[in-house]
């Protein structure tokens, strides 16, 4: 996956469709962007704290028993072992580390599930950064142990009321804040959606799941699989592996199902796939899981969906619960809920034409689950 | 003579079009027609309140403008339309700006396309007889805030504060020189926007530009219950100071091929 236009544009999808208020803040990060990436001593501060903080590489685990049982090879990309719980770490460095070359003291985030905030909160630390945290209402009530890690680590997570309460309404509560605090705010965004350059810049800085898991499967897979909500996982993954003939799976919630259902629109900053009505107002998603309960989708996932590279499944509330148990109890893995789509997918596909038997899978776990037992309990006997 | 341009959210009550007709009684130039959006994200808290209110009345794009038809004799000043982006690109910009003027809108602004975004809606809005009226943000540079004011069209939209939409103690202390830089840019009309919340700030604003915008200070009384009659009686006060300003500077800029939206 190379770079966008000039424009940020892939295919027809991603651009800066941002209040003028936005446009030089976005053109100085893309600027800030292009001159770090370019820096070998800002790919050392990079891959040193991912090293020695963040516990990369993180592992490739095959997933032996559940191997045996469905007849494919499956093989677990172990986000879930990162620093912080998730891959949201890995994007939220390197946005930091930019933050400080342009000089901003302050982190301004969005977040659903909690991880991308808890990420922030982290890197804040860190860095000596103050962290504001947006998280929707109805996902502060059920991931409420991250809104504790996230003011434990000294961020002020600030509640959003307005409209769905979730992802969606946070993104923009962040967007607004950041208007008003453009100067010495940097919006460290979680996702690969957003204006330009937020969705090519977090997808590089996902890469490192890809590259590496590419390092660490002896031959290339037949199908890689990964969930997606904004998408910044399954981009970081396909980045390894689209230049290579391995099926490439994204796969979305169906109640937040923006590239299966959705239609193209505009909305917070970008053009992609989107959950909208005749109108074009924007639909509120319904997921269990906070982190996909989102109605858009990473304009590069759009582009890879209609080219046909990429290819989007959904999977219910009820076969994510299956798929947490199962890989618990089979592998010894409790995943996050996101992740668990993307199990969810390969345990129905498994021994179909979708996955056929003797398949090698190569699957990006995301995140552990440990933020979900409050919400599992109330599900899982 | 300084331009007084208040905001109103189509639909925000069933009779809201009384407002409009009020605002027009009350000596606005032109009225901006907000077309409610589910993620206003440039709107403070009461626009988005505003749009909220409208939406869960099951308003329409259709029935807004179907609205504004049937009023249509009695409307004299323009009607600008005010909404994001992804209602504009819905179905096409062309099919858009064809619906708007189809009801007698005659301008536009969409917060979140800027000018570097624009060229198919420019071009759509052209064809269509609508003017796409441009924003410049205090954080805007020269070059950019040249290229603005040269393609805007009806005027240019000074946003006058690094923030959302929403009422004020006191006028932004970026608002004067923002106006400023751009009337060393552009012939057309200035108007200053954003947070614009008592006649005092509309008369200072109007001091440094051509005219102002008003929203949340309205729509904040349309949200609290105030009647069409309430709302007369506000718009005319902001007129009153603008005309109080326009006595002070007896001399006014002049704008000859760009007079649409001025009395």
């Amino acid at each position: 996956m190379g770079s966008p236009t000039e424009a940020g544009r892939f295919g027809e999808f991603g651009g800066r469709y941002v209040p003028e208020s936005l446009v030089p803040a976005c053109a100085a990060l893309e600027a800030a962007f292009r001159q770090a990436w370019a820096d070998p001593a800002f790919h050392q501060q990079l891959s040193r704290l991912r090293t020695e903080y963040a516990g990369r590489p993180t592992a490739l685990t095959p997933a032996l028993n559940l191997s045996a049982d469905l007849g494919v090879t499956l093989l677990l990309k172990r986000e879930d072992l990162a620093h912080t719980g998730s891959h949201k770490i890995n994007n939220v460095l390197g946005q930091a580390l930019l933050a400080q070359r342009m000089g901003k003291t302050r982190l301004i985030a969005e977040t659903g599930a909690g991880q991308h905030g808890v990420a922030t909160a982290t890197a804040a630390a860190l860095f000596g950064m103050r962290a504001t945290v947006y998280m929707g209402e109805r996902d502060i009530e059920r991931q409420r142990l991250n809104v504790f890690r996230m003011e434990l680590l000294g961020a002020e997570v600030i509640p959003v009321t307005s409209g769905s309460r979730t992802l969606k309404d946070a993104t923009n509560e962040a967007m607004r804040a950041w208007v008003a605090a453009v100067d010495d705010a940097h919006f460290c965004l979680g996702s690969v959606g957003g204006p330009h350059p937020y969705p090519w810049l977090v997808r590089e800085l996902q890469r490192v799941i890809g590259e590496e898991a590419r390092a660490q499967t002896p031959t290339v897979p037949d199908v890689v699989v990964a969930c997606v909500g904004g998408g910044s996982n399954a981009a970081g993954t396909f980045a390894g592996f689209v230049d290579t003939d391995a099926r490439l799976i994204g796969v979305e919630a169906a109640g937040g199902a923006a590239m299966t259902n959705g239609s193209p629109g505009v909305v917070h900053g970008y053009r992609s796939m989107v959950l909208q009505d005749a109108d074009g107002q924007v639909l509120e998603a319904e997921s269990i899981a906070a982190g996909l309960d989102y109605p858009g989708i990473g304009p590069e996932h759009a582009h890879l969906g209609t080219t046909g590279r990429a290819e989007y499944r959904t999977v219910d509330d009820a076969e994510v619960l299956a798929a947490v148990v199962r890989l618990a109890r089979s592998e010894g893995i409790i995943c996050a809920l996101e992740s668990a789509h993307a199990v969810a997918w390969v345990l129905r596909a498994a021994g179909t034409p979708d996955l056929p038997t003797g398949s090698t899978v190569l699957l990006t776990l995301s995140g552990r689950g440990d933020k979900d037992m409050a919400a599992l309990a109330g599900e899982i006997r | 003579m300084k331009q007084l341009n208040p905001y109103l959210t189509g639909g925000i009550t069933p009779d809201w079009t009384d407002y409009l007709l009020a605002y027009q009684e009350a000596g606005a130039d032109a009225v901006e027609i907000g077309l409610p959006f589910s993620d206003p994200m440039m709107d403070g808290a009461t626009i988005q309140q505003a749009s909220d209110q409208a939406l869960r009345r099951g308003v329409t794009i259709d029935s807004i403008l179907a609205d504004l038809v049937a009023v249509r004799a009695h409307v004299r000043i323009p009607l600008i339309a005010m909404t994001y982006a992804n209602l504009v690109f819905r179905d096409g910009p062309e099919t858009f700006c064809r619906r708007l003027a189809g009801a007698g809108i005659s301008g536009l602004i969409v917060p979140d396309v800027p000018v570097d975004e624009a060229g198919r809606l420019e071009a759509a809005a052209t064809a269509a007889g609508i003017d796409l009226i441009l924003l410049a943000a205090p954080v805007t540079a020269p070059d950019r805030l040249a290229e603005i004011g040269r393609r805007s069209r009806g005027f240019v939209y000074a946003v006058s504060v690094m923030d959302t939409t929403g009422e004020r103690d006191a006028l932004a202390a970026t608002a004067a020189p923002l106006a400023r830089r751009l009337r060393e840019v552009t012939e057309l009309p200035v108007l200053i926007g954003f947070g614009i919340s008592t006649p005092g700030q509309a008369a200072a604003a109007a001091r440094a530009g051509d005219g102002v915008v008003i929203a949340s200070a309205l729509m904040r009384r349309v949200l609290e219950g105030a009647s069409p009659d309430d709302l007369r009686a506000e718009v005319a006060g902001f007129r009153a100071a603008l005309d109080q300003v326009d006595q002070e500077m007896p001399v006014a800029r002049a704008h000859p091929e760009v007079s649409g939206y001025r009395r």
